[in-house]
């Protein structure tokens, strides 16, 4: 909590396609343009491989594959959302390809509304809910839960 | 003014930890029956100095109990208690009592009695169960007499006495001592024969009068202890050269070679001698070199303790796994001169950069050659700061092998070869545990019972080797024993059972012995408290994995085995290769690599199940193409574009096709791990001089890979 009279917290919006998407703030370390990653063998296809970040090998991957779009494209907008998820206790830092990073916004814990069966081609569990934004929809993603580590060493 | 101590508590500790390792590694030196002068008094002093920082921090349970503790050493140091398996074991426990107790007071918790009560009880009881009893006098006799060179025996049917040696240092009168006084002394104690020797008295004008130029030897012929000698001495033994030796009498005034050739004592400038017999003018021929000699035996000696107080005190590093290290100097030295080279290069090069025009080009390369050699210096000085002699590691063994050898009822000896050894920080802290594991698996399946070792026509005493070398960029740690070896045959009966390998499969013996590593497995047949629960040896081997090392073993049945821990020397920086494939760049270590050819496509054969065989001499070299594997278009179209790099690890060779090799360098090991998961195959990545990632082959891991894919595709394996 940043503030402990209100429930608020600010989270970052991003989209992906038409749709838009936000993360809590506080994961997020930096934003970086697309750059070629390095390849890894034997990862799964939203792997886009490993970079160095300031003498850091991370990560990246493309959530835009993970959340089941089938055409990506890299362009000049394309960007990398550099943020830090908790695995078990450690924390790792990973990079993210989205289309493009949006707004930020403040929204009460109790505005996201748990989004049940409405997801489509994405699995529930990697989302917290839904928010309303001035009249528009935004899905809340657990971002602890859309990169997780365990399911990763069980498919390579 | 009051201080505030407590400022120093965390130094107290940090020493008296450290003196509790001299201690041990001392009492386990200490060998029943014999008296080291030298062992005893190292433990003897790291006891004193923990007894006397205890009272000055008001740590009383611990300065109390060292006192005890200090009073049995002191009897020993004297000679006058003989060092039995039961005091080495008591003062053994007390020392992890004291231990205990210290830990406690670091973390500001009341020791509770229970903590010591037994084991001072114990103490107390020892030092006054034979205090200065009978064999005493024997004992002192067997020590001082061992130091010099004439033994003699004592005979029964004569009465015995002593010969004193007494040299006193020039300045004894200045102190207030009067040797004469002593000799009163000494006089009431039986009836003493006094030759003074004084060789070294100057002439009239030099003499200064406060200084005492005069030695003495001393026959008491009287039926006392040491102590009782030692007594009238105790306010002169650190300023003068003082030996003791029991003699019969006659032997005694051979040694002093002036039985009736009694001369009247002209010079006694500085103390009148009152005896008996007055000394003789005549210089004894024995005792000056006898004096001479012990003085030559003192020097060396203080050298090695010295060196050895020197080497033993880093070794609380490891032990405590406290994250300071102690470095020295001369690395530190070290480094600040290169640092300082660098500064120079530095300033060559910007002044250069300032007004730089082409033809300063090859002086430019010149300093860059530079700058690159001092950089690559700095790297290896700083990597040397962490690396610690393994005998940090090694050093609880010793301990470790009496203890467990108790318990089993083995009679194990051990033995340690290479502990100077250098090993980087890290990695010695993590191989303790395994290794500990390993020489318990060795002494309790390994070793055999003392009876049965001795029908098998070995020795009773079974021995367990530890042994550290560097081979390569490794380091290699064997653990040997001469036990009884592993039974293949029930290793492969117990595997079958416990479904670790099928029925049918056809494994080479060494393969069998592997198997122990495997999970779930252990051949004991009973579950002891020691080692059997069938955990262990694969946490053992997944453990060493983790570090990038390997672990091995092999065996002849009857008699013992061998393990062998293979380490990198650090986890941070390796020597690469680097190679391309397509346009990716991989990194394969150097350690790894035996050699690179260019191949043509007929040297190559097919054999079964599609593998592709190269000849290397005598060795089929199958071989892999990380293109296949890895998935990427690698330009090369048949073998006759392609590099071959041969690889092997752990003892299987390969091939990897490969494009291009490129340059040799050192690269900085950056874990994938950290941020993302560990890949088989891959050992870490690495950031070349462009800021571009490469990833790190691990050849190991790579071999199984492609023998797994390959069984998958119910191939023949590799």
């Amino acid at each position: 909590m940043i503030q402990s009279t209100s429930n608020k917290q600010q989270y970052l919006s991003f989209f992906i396609g038409e749709e838009e998407y936000c993360i809590n703030i506080l994961a997020v370390q930096e934003i970086r343009g697309w750059e070629r990653a390095k390849p890894l063998p034997d990862a799964p296809n939203y792997v886009k491989g490993v970079v160095n970040l300031r003498g850091v090998v991370i990560p990246i991957m493309d959530m835009r594959i993970r959340f089941g779009v089938t055409e990506v494209e890299y362009l000049k907008t394309t960007v990398v959302i550099v943020i830090k998820v908790d695995d078990g206790g450690s924390e790792k830092v990973i990079g993210v390809v989205v289309d493009a990073v949006s707004e930020v916004y403040d929204l009460d814990e109790s505005s996201i509304q748990p989004c049940g069966s409405i997801a489509g081609t994405i699995e529930s569990k990697y989302l917290k809910g839904v928010a309303t934004v001035s009249d528009k929809l935004v899905t809340v993603v657990d971002i602890n839960k859309a990169f997780d580590f365990d399911e990763l060493s069980s498919l390579t | 003014m009051s201080i505030d101590l407590s400022q120093f508590h965390q130094v107290f500790f940090e020493e008296s930890f450290e003196g509790l390792e001299i201690m041990e590694q001392g009492l386990l030196g200490l060998s029943p029956g014999e008296t080291d002068n030298e062992t005893i008094n190292s433990i003897f002093r790291a006891a004193h100095s923990i007894k006397g920082g205890s009272a000055t921090f008001k740590f009383e349970e611990v300065s109390s109990f060292t006192h005890i503790l200090e009073t049995l050493l002191d009897e020993m140091r004297n000679g006058e208690r003989e060092v039995t398996v039961e005091a080495v074991d008591l003062l053994l426990q007390s020392v992890d009592v004291l231990k205990d107790m210290l830990q406690l007071l670091q973390a500001h918790e009341p020791v509770p009695e229970s903590l010591y009560k037994e084991i001072s009880d114990a103490l107390e009881a020892m030092v006054s169960e034979e205090g200065a009893g009978e064999g005493n006098g024997e004992s002192a006799a067997v020590a001082e007499s061992s130091a010099s060179s004439n033994v003699v025996e004592a005979t029964d049917d004569e009465s015995m006495s002593w010969l004193i040696q007494f040299a006193p240092e020039s300045h004894i009168l200045r102190t207030g001592n009067e040797p004469s006084r002593m000799f009163k002394e000494l006089s009431l104690l039986g009836e003493i024969t006094v030759v003074c020797h004084h060789q070294k008295l100057p002439s009239l004008e030099e003499i200064e009068e406060e200084l005492c130029y005069l030695s003495w030897s001393i026959i008491l012929n009287a039926d006392v202890d040491l102590l009782q000698i030692e007594e009238v001495f105790e306010w002169v033994k650190d300023e003068s050269e003082l030996g003791y030796e029991h003699l019969p009498l006659s032997a005694a005034e051979e040694r002093l070679g002036t039985k009736a050739s009694v001369a009247v004592d002209e010079v006694a400038p500085a103390a009148a001698v009152e005896a008996t017999a007055p000394g003789s003018p005549a210089a004894t021929p024995e005792a000056a070199p006898a004096a001479d000699n012990r003085q030559l035996q003192v020097a060396p000696k203080k050298e090695v303790k010295d060196t050895a107080a020197a080497d033993k005190k880093p070794a609380k590093v490891a032990s405590t796994g406290s994250s300071s290290i102690r470095v020295g100097i001369d690395k530190v030295d070290s480094l600040i001169n290169l640092v300082g080279e660098l500064v120079i290069t530095q300033s060559m090069l910007g002044q250069m950069g300032d007004d730089f025009n082409l033809e300063k080009l090859e002086r430019l390369k010149e300093g860059l050659i530079q700058l690159e050699q001092n950089t690559r210096e700095l790297q290896e000085s700083v990597m040397r700061i962490r690396m610690l002699p393994i005998s940090f590691v090694f050093n609880r063994f010793p301990r470790m092998v009496r203890d467990l050898a108790k318990k089993l009822d083995k009679e194990v000896e051990l033995e340690l070869i290479g502990e100077g050894t250098e090993l980087d920080k890290t990695v010695m802290e993590q191989i303790g545990d395994p290794m500990v594991h390993l020489v318990r698996n060795s002494m309790d399946h390994g070793i055999e019972s003392p009876d049965k070792r001795e029908q098998a026509g070995k020795p009773r005493v079974g021995k367990v080797i530890l042994n550290a070398y560097h081979q390569g960029g490794n380091i290699v740690i064997e653990i040997t024993d001469d036990g009884a070896g592993i039974n293949a045959e029930k290793v492969k009966e117990k595997a079958i059972e416990r479904g670790v390998i099928d029925e049918k499969s056809e494994l080479t013996v060494e393969q069998i012995n592997n198997l122990i590593f495997e999970p779930g497995f252990s051949t004991a047949d009973t579950i002891s408290d020691v080692s059997g629960r069938g955990v262990g040896m694969d946490v053992v081997k997944r453990n060493i994995n983790s570090l990038g090392g390997s672990v091995e073993v092999s065996s002849t049945p009857g008699h013992g085995s061998t393990f062998s821990i293979r380490l990198p020397l650090t986890l941070a920086i390796l020597d690469g290769q680097v190679i391309r494939v397509g346009d990716q760049i991989f990194i394969v270590p150097l350690i790894s690599i035996v050699e690179s050819l260019q191949l043509k496509n007929q040297e190559i054969t097919k054999i079964v199940g599609n593998t592709e065989v190269y000849r290397l001499r005598e060795d089929h070299v199958p071989i892999v193409k990380i293109c296949e594997e890895f998935c990427i278009d690698a330009e090369f179209k048949s073998y006759d574009d392609a590099t071959v790099v041969v690889v092997e690890a752990e003892g299987v060779k390969v091939g990897l096709m490969v494009d291009e090799l490129l340059a040799q360098q050192q690269v900085v090991i950056k874990s994938l791990d950290t941020n993302f998961i560990s890949i088989d195959g891959i050992s870490g990545a690495t950031i070349l001089g462009d800021g571009r990632v490469a990833l790190i082959l691990d050849i190991g891991g790579m071999i199984k890979r492609v023998n797994l894919t390959k069984k998958s595709k119910k191939a023949y394996a590799a």
